[in-house]
């Protein structure tokens, strides 16, 4: 047919790879839903996060006193003398209701004989702090002497306050989320409009055709990354503490890795409802146990080494220690080779089980 | 010779769990030749082609495309055939131009992108995302994209299932196009007006085996009659069920008589070469039953004719 055009073929990048790169970022930017989902949600959440979570004055416990009697109007003028209770007197059934509901977190019964009765919950953090608290208070009232001076000084360092811990929890949540999404739902979308099966068809390199997805993921990561720690530097001022080399570095890898699950969840998949209950069941527990918005140390030790093992714990880990300790090479070490095993071993399983037809 | 044949299949076998698609199907299409697979959906066409193409595999059967074997010579394979799929979704949020450029970025040599989207009548809509573009103009796109490498060898599966009057006869003409430039095509339908027209040869596919292979002229005239005659008879006569086709046989011109059952009754129908001379004779013949029409129709003999002839099915069932 009329002009056929020959045109190098080889070399780095070719011209196919970065063809296949430029479309996987148009296609991305293209959707607005997921643009929302990848760089306003996360804000979203830390600003919500970060009003929940703020720092405030002493919180005001509640408690009550089951009355009207004398006894309970000595024993309420007492606790009042404490400014961190709030004290009110209710009836037997209103003080049992207040309790129940979690209004009051403890309920002081005077007794006939001039004793006094704590109801609270003992599991509960709050009512045990109420409970100490009103004692204090109550003794004091009724002539208690401290045995030994004490004073206090208080601590609220930039770096150690919860909204500190969670945003790089949620960095890496979000690069957890986007990497195994961006991969994940893309592939098996394009295998289950035929797509892939199209493109196999031509002699476009399998090889380039996976690695433009990487490349896409990491021209994009550069935008949510600087989004979210740019708005929580200015807005809560979470520090930045250690190398942005460093920093990099741990956001590739774990990039590597999410992205080597996510290609491994779409290497079979060939329902997007498939994929998406294979991409809940490896994010879920992770989000839970990865010390996203708690830390992971709160779980038994003997999940630990399991813990710990897991990518998105290590991404985490890392990033707090760079962020917020500006920790040095040797201590995100470990880290950064569980992530690059996790990369090494998801690639390696999902290239040899990828389904492209 | 050989090295003439574009295509050369023998022996072709592929077992699902549990159908038979394709049950030892040979076939030899020659270099320059546009060769229709002309079958019912489920006669193992896709399966067929898919072997051809490489994306799927025989379980028993030699390939040879452009002289070359997949097992062997996938890369060079690749670059010298163009492939539309049945089914593929572009991907929506991609320009025409976009789309395009990326199919010919995998292919060592091709042709300009805008020659081939001027080719496909796409030039308004270069720029215009896929997802926007109707029917007939995406599978124009699916067939610019398989011709962007400049192939020698065209596969199109079905290349005008679902589409309107209008946009058939615009891939006809690129299909028509394409095959003035002396290159091969093997394509497959289930409509007998596009073999008819696109064809040079088509071979006629039942499940999972060619049944009748030539031009669709002389596999019209195989039927030994060029017209067929349709009709159908009222339940009043008194002899309706005396009819038999070894009767309309004995009638002036009738090459075949069938009958096959519809809603509305028994359908007749009889292979004709000389309608002036068989129309009268059966009206008389009825007569002298003492049967009545109900319906009476003649068309000029099709492919469907011949698979009807050679089944006893309709292609389509609609």
């Amino acid at each position: 047919m009329s002009n056929p055009e020959t045109r190098p073929r080889r070399g780095f990048p070719s011209d196919s790879l970065v063809q296949l790169s430029s479309v996987r970022f148009k296609e991305f930017i293209r959707e607005p839903e997921a643009l929302f989902w990848t760089f306003a949600f996360p804000i979203i959440l830390a600003i919500g996060l970060g009003i929940a979570f703020r720092n405030r004055p002493p919180e005001v416990v509640h408690i009550a006193v089951v009355g009207p009697s004398p006894a309970a109007g000595r024993v309420a003028a007492a606790a009042r003398a404490d400014s961190g209770l709030a004290v009110e007197e209710l009836s037997v059934d209103s003080a049992r209701v207040a309790l129940r509901t979690g209004r009051v977190a403890l309920v002081v019964v005077p007794q006939e004989n001039g004793q006094l009765e704590y109801q609270f919950d003992e599991t509960r953090p709050d009512a045990r702090n109420a409970r100490l608290l009103a004692d204090n208070a109550i003794q004091r009232g009724n002539g208690r002497a401290d045995v030994v001076t004490v004073s206090e000084s208080h601590v609220r360092e930039r770096g150690s306050r919860y909204i500190d811990f969670v945003i790089p929890g949620l960095l890496g949540m979000n690069i957890m989320g986007s990497s195994i999404w961006g991969l994940g739902y893309t592939i098996v979308d394009a295998r289950r409009k035929k797509l892939l099966k199209r493109l196999v068809a031509t002699p476009m390199s399998r090889a380039e055709y996976l690695v433009s997805y990487l490349i896409s993921r990491i021209a994009l990561l550069v935008g949510e990354v600087v989004v979210l720690l740019g708005f929580a530097a200015l807005f809560f001022g979470v520090p930045v503490r250690g190398s942005i080399l460093q920093l990099a570095l741990i956001i590739l890898v774990s990039t590597f890795a999410f992205g080597g699950l996510g290609l491994l969840i779409a290497s079979r998949a060939r329902t997007i409802e498939g994929a998406s209950g294979l991409m809940n069941v490896t994010m879920m527990p992770m989000w839970v146990l990865s010390g996203v918005f708690f830390s992971s140390e709160n779980f038994p030790r003997a999940f630990q080494p399991l813990i710990q093992a897991l990518p998105l714990t290590a991404t985490n880990d890392a990033l707090r220690a760079n962020l917020l300790r500006g920790a040095g090479w040797g201590a995100v070490g470990p880290e950064i080779a569980i992530l690059g095993a996790w990369t090494v071993a998801t690639l390696w399983l999902a290239l040899k089980w990828f389904r492209w037809r | 010779m050989a090295s003439d044949l574009a295509v050369s299949v023998r022996g072709l076998r592929k077992r699902y769990a549990d159908v038979v698609a394709v049950d030892g199907l040979d076939l030899e299409i020659a270099a320059g030749e546009c060769f229709g697979l002309l079958g019912p959906n489920g006669a193992g066409k896709t399966t067929t082609i898919e072997i051809c193409e490489g994306l799927n595999s025989a379980d028993e059967g030699d390939v040879v495309v452009l002289g070359r074997r997949w097992a062997t010579d996938e890369r060079e394979l690749r670059e010298r055939l163009g492939i539309q799929l049945q089914e593929t979704q572009l991907a929506e949020k991609l320009t025409v131009a976009e789309t395009v450029r990326l199919f010919r970025s995998f292919y060592a040599q091709g042709r300009s992108i805008d020659d081939v989207i001027r080719l496909v009548q796409l030039d308004e809509k270069r720029d215009g995302r896929v997802g926007k573009l109707s029917g007939g103009q995406k599978q124009r796109l699916a067939i610019a994209c398989a011709i962007v490498g400049d192939p020698d060898l065209l596969f199109l599966d079905e290349p005008t299932t679902g589409l309107d009057p209008q946009s058939r006869r615009q891939i006809w003409d690129l299909v028509e196009e394409f095959k003035s430039t002396g290159r091969t095509i093997l394509l497959t339908t289930h409509y007998m007006d596009e073999a008819e027209r696109l064809c040079d040869r088509v071979a006629i596919v039942d499940h999972g085996k060619i049944i009748a292979l030539g031009t669709p002229r002389d596999l019209i005239a195989s039927l030994g009659g060029e017209q067929v005659v349709e009709f159908v008879l009222t339940d009043s006569g008194n002899g309706a069920g005396e009819l038999t086709a070894e009767m309309l046989r004995q009638l002036a011109g009738v090459r075949a008589a069938r009958s096959r059952g519809e809603d509305h009754g028994t359908v007749w129908e009889l292979q004709v070469a000389e309608l002036h001379r068989t129309v009268p004779a059966l009206l008389a013949e009825l007569t002298r039953r003492d049967l009545h029409l109900a319906e009476l129709r003649t068309h000029s003999a099709t492919l469907e004719d011949v698979f009807v002839h050679l089944t006893g099915r309709q292609l389509r069932d609609e």
